[in-house]
């Protein structure tokens, strides 16, 4: 870390640290050394724009984010309370103008997040040296600018960026080689098909030949034997979610231009945990922030300045659900059910209301059972193993639609079973459109062919034309996706001359 | 800011500069930067620069929320959250803010209409000093004392007589070390401007007009604050007779008289005679009207007045004729008729509607007087 950019603790803030690390440790928390550093708000804007990175390549986009970041600080509109680095050491920074109950606040939570991040599943791939690794990342695209030129550089970026999704969002850890075909099976057929042995009907004369086996229908084999050879040599042989990863294995690109495509995909696999288990991280920290600070820590005077932090932190919003909210809640919900025994095949058969409201067997596997939940689950298994009716009712959950003719968003019901398939679908692959290479030698023209998994939602249509021109940057032959618009199956296409909307294929699933 | 941040803001600033550059035209003819003018800068809303992805059409028309409320009630929308800075991915906003100063915004103009910089006349009104630091001298006060340098000269010192060590390395300057800035006073002109606009308010003018002119004056000021260190404005609202007023009802006057050109043009003369001595001043007038001029006396007199006064004292007289229903535009075809279509001094436009107003600047800035 810049030591320009920071500085240290004061004594009496130390000794706060020190005690809250000690609370978290004694209650079972479990982290790596974590470091403090105090900032202004300046400061603050300018790692959170760097997404927690001030060492990170040089692009357009964190100026941009500085100046959105600094001119919400301006009009009061946000304050960023926390930021925390997953990196062994543990970065964390605090903002030198608050207030002393929000740094003990702030320092409790950053604890909650450090311990997610050590023990989440999602985390256990990731790069626990981040930053360094972003320093070097940083050191690596500088060289590039001044080899071949700024705009060149940071333009490539903005196309690498615009494809940054396009990975597995389920297996950041799972690292599929493509190797192209080894020279020892080398194939002759592959490149003169007509050299294929041609399957021909028995004929016992010679003189009957031309008529058994006439050139037609040999030509009419051939043709088949060499379709069934296409078929063989399909690429890739199955589906590939790592778009990225298929584009750096395949695509033409130079040297310099490969690294910085590794290097965005490198980046976009050390995030993506973060963007898939936000609820859970969230509902974690503000759990034992709460709970160490208003058992162990506060003072009398404090409670209220607190209160009305917290009150701040996690109140409801209405149309979008608060993940801190919605995080906090739940896992007390878990601890709640596991304390009294509200689990096993007993409590799931019983369908008395009565009964199941006063169920209590004093089981009190509560602690135990969210310690396990926070190693093993991501938002989506969060939500739809835990989110029950009784909990849906406790949290006023409802679904929403918007009305036609007011543009206001009504309340449609409060059903339990519309208001969680409503949730999960929106969780699919964590909100990003799920979109595969299937063919890379598409009408077997070097075409790359990308299937949209169309699952309800149609993608955003002139953002995908352009993004599809990105592909098409990198991959220098013509880029299709098949998606559905409408309805309809169709296909968009781009050659670099003007976009084209087809006609679309279906695929058997 | 460290350097690093600054090179990534300067590189998002040049981005914008071009996203402002595309959207000139519809800002110069829609007037929604006139109303965010804060005192150097004008805020500019503008569509977020964002990168394309594969994404859902954001016609979020369902979803989940908490709160209370029975089916069919509107959602109460919560009110904005203490932001989360957790190292991740914000969702952005689909349209921004961005600040810029009016003289970066000036320049844009300038560089979209390829509009000259104008040559100032050498008219001289104050002199400015400026101190400007340059040089190094060996002895000076010790507030001046130029760190670097001393440093530098001690070091050389030290290593020469074998004085330092680098496990060591303690520099101590003595007197024959020390350097000083030196600085230099100058006298820098400074070139100051007034623009006059004049306005007819007679009931033949529109809002619609009204509007076209604000809006073409609006830029004008920009262009000219942009090239003088002083820039005055006067304004002068006419009908039979003239009076010179505040901005404001500059703009938001309407009589219901005549129309005597003249009388503005006397009044006009009488302003640049009392504050505005044209040695010193670089005098810009700019006259608005339907062109609907009550006599053909009243328009000689006009000729005259800007002939032996106006015209010799001003850089530049600008006649601007915005369109409307009563106006017969007859002014506009005396004045070419008097001064040809190539006057050196006389630009003579006609505004038809709010897309006209990039032409007329391109025609009253465009010669770069």
């Amino acid at each position: 870390m810049d030591p320009r950019l920071t500085s240290d603790l004061t004594p009496e803030l130390k000794d706060i640290v020190f005690e809250i690390e000690s609370h978290a440790k004694n209650l079972g928390l479990d982290f790596f050394p974590t470091i403090f550093e105090m900032v202004d708000y300046q400061q603050m804007s300018e790692i959170a724009a760097y997404g927690g990175f001030p060492t990170r390549y040089p692009h357009w986009r964190f100026g941009m984010e500085y100046e959105r970041i600094a001119k919400s600080y301006e009009y009061g509109l946000s304050l960023i309370y926390e930021m925390v680095i997953n990196n062994d050491p543990c970065y964390a920074y605090l903002l030198r103008s608050n207030s002393l109950v929000d740094q003990k606040t702030v320092i409790a939570h950053v604890y909650g997040h450090c311990d997610f991040f050590k023990n989440n599943y999602c985390f256990a791939h990731t790069n626990r040296k981040t930053l360094d690794e972003m320093a070097n990342h940083g050191s690596r695209v500088r060289r590039y600018i001044e080899e071949v030129g700024h705009d060149e550089v940071e333009s490539f970026i903005d196309i690498c960026l615009s494809l940054e999704n396009l990975i597995d969002q389920h297996g950041p850890h799972i690292r599929r080689e493509y190797k192209p075909k080894e020279k020892d099976n080398y194939d002759e057929s592959l490149i003169s098909p007509d050299k294929l042995p041609v399957p021909k009907l028995p004929s016992l004369r010679g003189y009957m030949e031309g008529y058994i086996n006439p050139e037609s229908y040999l030509k009419e084999q051939q043709a088949k034997v060499i379709l069934e050879k296409e078929k063989e040599k399909k690429f890739p042989e199955s589906p590939v979610r790592d778009v990225l990863k298929f584009l750096l294995d395949f695509a033409p690109l130079s040297a310099w231009q490969r690294d910085v495509l590794a290097i965005v995909r490198e980046e976009a696999y050390y995030f993506a945990p973060q963007g898939q288990t936000k609820i859970m991280n969230e509902g974690w920290a503000v759990y034992w922030h709460s709970k160490i600070l208003t058992q162990l820590v506060l003072k009398d005077s404090e409670v209220i300045d607190y209160c009305d932090h917290y009150a701040g932190v996690v109140q409801m919003s209405g149309q979008r659900l608060n993940p801190y909210k919605l995080g906090v809640e739940l896992m007390r919900h878990i601890e709640k059910r596991w304390d009294k025994g509200q689990f096993g095949l007993d409590y799931t058969l019983c369908d008395d209301p009565l009964v199941r409201k006063n169920w209590n067997k004093n089981a009190n596997k509560g602690m135990q059972k969210i310690f396990e939940v926070r190693k093993f689950h991501n938002d989506i298994t969060f939500i739809d193993e835990f989110l029950d009716e009784d909990f849906c009712e406790e949290a006023k959950l409802f679904t929403w639609v918007q009305d036609r003719r007011s543009g206001q968003a009504i309340i449609h019901d409060r059903d339990f079973k519309t208001i969680k398939r409503e949730l999960l679908d929106a969780m699919t692959n964590f909100g990003h459109p799920l979109i595969d290479v299937v063919d890379g030698n598409f009408r077997n023209r070097g075409e790359i062919l990308l299937r949209h998994r169309h699952q309800g939602k149609d993608l955003k249509i002139d953002w995908a034309v352009e993004t599809l021109k990105n592909i098409h940057k990198v991959w220098s032959r013509p880029v299709n996706i098949a998606t559905v618009i409408e309805s309809e199956n169709k296909i968009i296409h781009f050659d670099g001359s003007e976009p084209r909307i087809e006609k679309g294929i279906q695929f058997e699933h | 800011m460290k350097m690093k941040m600054e090179t990534d803001v300067n590189r998002f600033r040049k981005i914008v500069r071009g996203k402002i550059k595309d959207n000139l035209k519809r800002f110069i003819s829609s007037g929604e930067l006139i109303g965010r003018q804060g005192n150097k800068q004008v805020t500019i809303p503008l569509p977020r620069i964002d990168l394309p992805r594969f994404e859902f059409g954001n016609n979020q028309q369902r979803g989940v929320g908490q709160g209370e409320g029975e089916p069919g009630d509107a959602v109460s929308q919560g009110q904005a959250q203490p932001g989360e800075g957790e190292a991740g991915q914000n969702p952005g906003e689909h349209s921004m803010e961005v600040d810029v100063s009016l003289d970066e915004l000036a320049g844009i103009l300038g560089e979209e209409l390829g509009l000259p910089r104008i040559e100032d006349k050498g008219k001289k009104n104050i002199t400015q000093k400026k101190y400007k630091y340059q040089g190094v001298l060996r002895n000076g006060p010790e507030s001046l004392r130029n760190f670097k340098r001393t440093y530098k000269e001690s070091l050389k010192r030290q290593i020469s007589i074998g004085d330092y060590t680098p496990d060591r390395p303690i520099i101590i300057p003595i007197k024959e070390d020390k350097r000083y800035r030196s600085f230099r006073i100058e006298e820098k002109p400074e070139a100051s401007a007034v623009i006059i606009y004049m306005m007819d308010v007679s009931g033949s003018m529109g809002d619609e007009q009204k509007e076209i002119v604000r809006l073409t004056s609006f830029w004008l000021n920009a262009w000219l604050k942009h090239n003088y260190d002083n820039l005055d404005t006067r304004f002068i609202i006419h009908d039979a007779i003239a009076r010179e007023v505040d901005e404001h009802t500059f703009y938001h006057t309407k009589e219901s008289g005549g129309t005597l050109i003249s009388s503005a043009y006397k009044l006009c003369e009488k302003i640049i005679m009392d504050s505005y001595p044209s040695a010193e001043w670089n005098i810009y007038l700019f006259h608005f009207s339907d062109g609907d001029n009550w006599s053909g006396n009243d328009t000689n007199e006009c000729m005259t007045l800007l002939d032996n006064f106006l015209l010799p004292s001003s850089n530049l007289f600008s006649y601007g004729q915005v369109e409307s229903r009563y106006g017969s535009g007859q002014f506009l075809k005396d004045l070419e008729k008097h001064y040809g279509e190539q006057n050196e001094k006389v630009i003579i436009h006609q505004i038809k509607d709010r897309d006209g107003i990039m032409n007329a600047l391109r025609a009253f800035l465009g010669r770069g007087k």
